[in-house]
């Protein structure tokens, strides 16, 4: 327990001097503000760029950052450090995974100053599943990965996937059939109604089988590399 | 304190380790002497748990942590409490580059249970004390060393591995090296060292073991090697220059290293 703070607080002196996991967490959530604020199109969807910037931002900020700090940490030998100074792989992972899941969070809660009160907790909601299983899939990269280049070169295509799917589907019909097997763009449509009782079933099931598939990504990844 | 009998270790068809055996007393220093390419940080792995080993026993801290010959030996799972009383060095081990010198020793301070009133006095007994708030990144190689020390030795290990700990450094460091590890010795830590440098090894160890083609070739306390060794007329000893350079370096360089030592 102990060491979980330990590692959280360890990453949160590290976010303000790197500057490519800092840019990852604010990049969106002022995108949103902005352009919320600046563009205002006749007929366009209401909260138009915050929902699809929020579906971007749990495709890209929670799976790069995680990816990076473990394969970061692995290939400077500082895992190694950890795990010879008694730091358990579950308190490392699970202090990287709260660390990535709250910075994240504040990035959605700045993005909700558009959203009106009564739906800001479902949105808070989606988000927060959102982070999780992009964090998951995070991990499961980083601890792949043998370096920060394999992983930033693995985590690449499964972010544009991930982070574009959801918009490309809003233009074509055909990436949207293909894209629904994705739990961003199921968010997205979870976003688009932003009411808990319209949510399907089949939506729910999406969501949580790429949960499950992911998850089982991770233990596939850490039972075969481990955390060394 | 630590115990090792019949130790062998391959990598694929290669014989690293064939048949080691030999024994640390607590409270002494010991080093692991050999060409490069013997095995010393192999044999260094094995001690602390990070590799796996095919045949005989490990030791450290009286608990048994191998099975027997031939058992397949997994890297020895060490208990979280001889995690804490180890301290290791090896020179793949790194630093977290983006944070300062004091905030890499917090890290370590807060999983040991250190209190951070111990962290500046580390950083003054490797020199560092005016590095406090710079970036990891911005030292140079020698100072990284001495950073890496100074994690090594924070918690007051009971047990400290040292893979060649004073590379890289210049002579005044590396004598300041050499006086914390007697330091701590004296605190009636056990240190297992390896070096290159064979007049390091002269003053630092209590006994030494030359390890060759994967066998132990001689071992016992250094002095009394080099003497038996020109008593028996196997060697023959000359002054050297570079001694005397390295006295030059120290005149230069600061005269209170030289005579603290
Ligand atoms: N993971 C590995 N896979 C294959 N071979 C290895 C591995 N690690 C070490 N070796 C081999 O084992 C031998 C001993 O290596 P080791 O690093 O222990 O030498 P060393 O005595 O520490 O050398 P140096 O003085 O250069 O540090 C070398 O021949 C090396 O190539
Ligand atoms: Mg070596």
């Amino acid at each position: 327990m102990k060491n979980i703070l330990v590692i959280i607080r360890k990453q949160l002196a590290d976010t303000l001097k790197n500057k490519t996991i800092l840019i990852q967490f604010i990049l969106f959530p002022v995108l949103t503000v902005v352009m919320e604020n600046a563009i205002h199109i006749e007929g366009m969807q209401e909260m138009f760029f915050t929902k699809l910037f929020a579906v971007m931002y749990i495709g890209m900020a929670p799976l790069t950052a995680t990816a990076s700090i473990i394969a970061e940490e692995k290939e400077k030998n500082t895992l190694r450090v950890l795990m010879m100074a008694n730091v358990r792989p579950f308190e490392y992972l699970l202090g990287v995974g709260i660390y990535v899941w709250t910075l994240c969070m504040i990035g959605a809660m700045v993005m909700m100053m558009g959203v009106t009160g009564d739906r800001r907790p479902a949105f808070l909601g989606i988000m927060g599943i959102g982070f999780m299983i992009s964090i998951l899939a995070g991990a499961a990269i980083g601890i792949f990965a043998r370096n920060l280049m394999m992983a930033t070169s693995l985590t690449m295509p499964i972010m544009l996937i991930l982070a574009f799917a959801p918009m490309l589907a809003m233009f074509n019909d055909t990436i949207r059939k293909v894209a629904k097997i994705f739990y961003t763009l199921q968010l997205k449509e979870i976003l688009d109604g932003m009411n808990p009782r319209e949510i399907s079933h089949a939506s729910v099931m999406i969501i949580f089988a790429n949960a499950i598939v992911l998850l089982g990504a991770f233990i596939f990844a850490y039972q075969r590399k481990g955390l060394d | 304190m630590i115990h090792v009998s019949n130790l062998s270790k391959s990598f694929r068809d290669k014989r690293v380790l064939n048949n080691i055996s030999f024994d640390v007393p607590g409270g002494s220093i010991v080093g692991l002497l050999g060409p490069s390419g013997a095995g010393k940080t192999t044999m260094i792995k094995i001690l602390t748990g990070q590799l796996s080993y095919d045949g005989g026993s490990v030791r450290v801290f009286n608990e048994e942590g191998g099975a027997d010959e031939n058992a397949g030996t997994e890297a020895r799972n060490l208990t979280g409490r001889d995690k804490l009383r180890f301290g290791i060095l090896m020179d793949n081990f790194g630093l977290y580059e983006r944070l300062s010198c004091a905030g890499n020793l917090k890290v370590f301070a807060d999983i040991y249970g250190v209190p951070h009133s111990k962290i500046r006095p580390a950083l003054q007994s490797v020199g560092l004390e005016e590095a406090y708030r710079c970036s990891a990144m911005n030292l140079s190689k020698g100072m990284k060393s001495r950073l890496q020390l100074a994690r090594v030795f924070m918690h007051n290990p009971d047990i400290i591995f040292l893979d060649e700990p004073t590379s890289g450094l210049d002579p005044k460091s590396a004598r300041a090296v050499c006086r914390i590890i007697e330091e701590k010795k004296k605190e009636g830590a056990t240190i297992f060292l390896t070096t290159h440098n064979m007049e390091e090894a002269a003053r630092l160890c209590d006994k030494v073991f030359f390890l060759n083609n994967g066998k132990i070739a001689e071992e016992g306390n250094p002095i009394e090697i080099c003497r038996r060794y020109e008593a028996e007329g196997r060697i023959h000893i000359e002054p050297s220059y570079a001694d005397i350079l390295e006295a030059v370096f120290l005149d230069i360089t600061g005269k209170e290293a030289r005579e603290e030592i």
